[in-house]
């Protein structure tokens, strides 16, 4: 009867073909004195094992919100996930209880944060940090789970990683606390990483390091990687594509080389052309004009309205869809055409 | 760790000579200690003079101040007024003074934090608003007053308990006293924790912890407990100097003789060796709790360690 064992193991066809992650018409809210905040309003992205999707935005664009929301590690209240799907492997963790949720935090898909100061626990050794993954997920002992710290450390690239295995965070430089980070995540070799701003709060030399080495293990592991960040200059060398947000939406998404060779949404090009460049030293650098709009009162409308140098009477009132834009592309402006055009 | 130790002793001694010599000063103005030991007898010039000088009182007051505290090294306390000798007093005070602080911190410590955590991790919530509640109506009580209420009721009118402290103060009578002595730290101890606890759920760390997979008892009790509590810790090493002065307020109310009233005997017998002596223990003690909580404090938050 091996056979009938076997069938709970096999993956149904959907899972197969249905990309690691898939988010579908995402909606997260804040409940809060001011009213409701809505973070997040109909998020749309997908990323297979191996590849990586960068997140880029303005702050407050919704980006953390989202990815905290996959993680399941938002703050419910005040957050509230009121409509939408996080389909990872073909299932929903909306639908999942608890205990299932917390089970693939960690081991099926991990997180890094920006701030590894901050996110580290100060009063903890790094190897109790990196060995407790072993520990909780894997039931090791003390002994053996520590032997697994300083091989991770060793895998980051961290010196002397037997001696500094009983060093606490603030013993440690930025660059080498966010390798820590990383081997934190990579512990349990997951299929998913979410690096949330990972070299934000790093030195200009360190940030390309550090992003090289994440790189360079999503790679070996085949993991899938959902890269957020608000620097385009970082995406161009490690992303397969990129989803622009904006007031909680994807407002275009596309494969990298195409955003940067001819952005489809006005916002889009207006990030593009704020990225400081060697050839235009000296001159002014261009800023879209205007704030992001208070997540408690959205324009109506297209919500990059009033900052649009292309806005019309229509993107006033009517809310532009994502159109497909060639093929595995898609822009969230009625004028996406004449946006390509220029 | 062994350097951090040292240092923290070192530091000690100015603060022992600091207060020690403060209050020799002040005793030593309280009056003519010789005029006391003959009451209402005058005595006579010749012996009065001998004794100011086997007292040393004629030297400079420094002087008198190292020969004091090199006789106390030695042992020697000196007399009291009726010429009992000071260490007896000590011995016998002390452990009682020490028994109902220790009661009292234990209280503090074990209930405060308790009703801390609970109120700081369900904060909003009816539980959360009635530790608050509660623990403002206990700080706004001055201490004598629910001391002397609880006396009453749980004493007097109920008999549920010795409404004052039997001979050698058992840890049971001392359970009453000690409430009343911790009640308001307690209620600090309460809301201190409360506010830590509420910051520190909000900690990136903290996210870091859910993230990693852990099961929430482990987050709590691993990851948030312990950072919550460097504050806690701290302020309750300061708190054992508070209760140790209470103490000497709440013996009266419970009828204890402890070292607030041995020290009380000294100033209305102006006797400046029982006075002296009784602070400069509990100058001692206060020193060595500090140093305890201070070691405690260094082996919860690295940082310290290393600093
Ligand atoms: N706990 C919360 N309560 C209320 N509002 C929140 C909460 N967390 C986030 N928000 C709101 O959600 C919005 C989106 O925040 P999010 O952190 O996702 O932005 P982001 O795109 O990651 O920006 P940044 O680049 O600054 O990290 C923000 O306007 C923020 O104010
Ligand atoms: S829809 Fe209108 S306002 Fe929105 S980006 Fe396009 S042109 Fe600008
Ligand atoms: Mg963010």
């Amino acid at each position: 009867m091996t056979v009938i064992d076997d069938i709970s193991d096999v993956p149904t066809p959907d899972a197969k073909l249905a990309p690691l992650l898939e988010v579908r018409d995402l909606h997260v809210e804040f409940h809060t004195r001011d009213g409701v905040a809505k973070a997040v309003n109909g998020v749309n992205y997908s990323v297979n094992a191996g590849e990586t999707l960068a997140v880029l935005g303005e702050s407050g664009s919704g980006k953390s919100v989202s990815a905290q929301a996959v993680m399941g590690i938002l703050d419910m209240p005040p957050a509230r996930i009121p409509k939408g799907e996080i389909l990872f492997q073909g299932r929903d963790m909306l639908k999942m209880s608890g205990e299932e949720r917390r089970k693939i935090r960690g081991r099926k898909i991990a997180m890094i944060f920006q701030d590894a100061l901050s996110s580290l626990n100060p009063v903890l050794s790094v190897g109790y940090q990196l060995g407790e993954m072993y520990r909780v997920h894997q039931g090791l002992s003390r002994k053996d789970a520590k032997a697994k710290a300083i091989e991770l450390m060793d895998r980051v690239r961290i010196p002397a990683a037997r001696e500094r295995v009983g060093d606490y965070p603030h013993q440690f430089s930025g660059g080498m606390r966010q390798r820590i980070m990383i081997a934190m995540a990579l512990a349990l070799e997951p299929d998913l990483i979410i690096a949330d701003e990972p070299t934000t709060a790093l030195d200009v030399t360190v940030q390309a390091q550090v992003m090289e080495l994440l790189a360079e293990l999503q790679a070996e592991y085949n993991m899938g990687l959902i890269l957020i960040t608000h620097d385009l200059g970082v995406v161009a060398d490690v992303a397969d594509k990129i989803a622009v947000m904006y007031a909680g939406r994807i407002v275009e998404d596309a494969p990298v080389h195409d955003i940067y060779s001819k952005p489809a949404h006005p916002y889009t090009k207006g990030l593009l052309q704020s990225i400081p460049r060697l050839d235009q030293k000296g001159q002014e650098l261009y800023a879209i004009k205007g704030l992001p709009p208070n997540l408690t009162r959205i324009p109506s409308g297209c919500a990059f309205n009033p900052r649009c140098p292309m806005a019309q009477d229509i993107c006033r009132t009517d809310v532009p869809q994502l159109h497909p834009v060639g093929t595995a592309r898609g822009s969230a402006c009625h004028f996406w055409k004449e946006t390509l055009g220029e | 760790m062994g350097r951090y130790v040292i240092r923290r002793l070192l530091q000690m001694v100015p603060v022992f000579i600091g207060t020690t010599l403060l209050i020799f000063v002040m005793v030593w103005g309280l009056g003519d200690p010789v005029a006391a030991m003959f009451g209402d007898r005058t005595p006579d010039p010749a012996t009065a003079a001998q004794i100011r000088h086997d007292l040393h009182l004629n030297d400079p007051l420094i002087q008198q101040y190292w020969i004091y505290m090199s006789n106390v090294f030695k042992g020697d306390f000196g007399n009291a007024w009726n010429q009992q000798p000071v260490t007896d007093l000590l011995k016998t005070a002390y452990p009682v003074t020490l028994r109902l602080t220790i009661v009292a911190f234990l209280i503090e410590a074990i209930v405060g934090v308790a009703l801390g955590v609970f109120a700081g991790l369900r904060r909003g919530r009816f539980f959360d608003t009635g530790v608050l509640a509660m623990t403002l109506i206990v700080v706004s009580i001055p201490t004598f007053v629910t001391g002397y209420v609880l006396q009453y009721f749980f004493g007097v009118k109920w008999s549920i308990v010795h409404p004052s402290v039997g001979e050698g103060a058992p840890f049971k009578d001392l359970l009453m006293p000690g409430l009343v002595l911790a009640g308001v730290s307690l209620a600090y101890v309460a809301r201190l924790t409360r506010t830590s606890v509420a910051e520190n759920t909000r900690a990136d760390y903290l996210r870091t912890a859910v993230a990693k997979g852990l099961p929430r008892r482990r987050v709590i009790t691993n990851h948030m407990l312990r950072n919550s509590l460097i504050p806690v810790v701290t302020f309750l090493g300061t708190d054992i100097g508070n209760l140790m002065a209470g103490a000497l307020v709440t013996e009266r109310i419970f009828n204890i003789h402890g070292v607030g009233y041995q020290i009380y005997q000294g100033i209305v017998h102006n006797s400046p060796a029982t006075v002296v002596g009784f602070v400069t223990v509990l100058v001692i003690v206060f020193l060595l709790a500090n140093l305890l909580v201070d070691l405690l404090y260094a082996v919860l938050d690295p940082r310290i360690r290393y600093a």
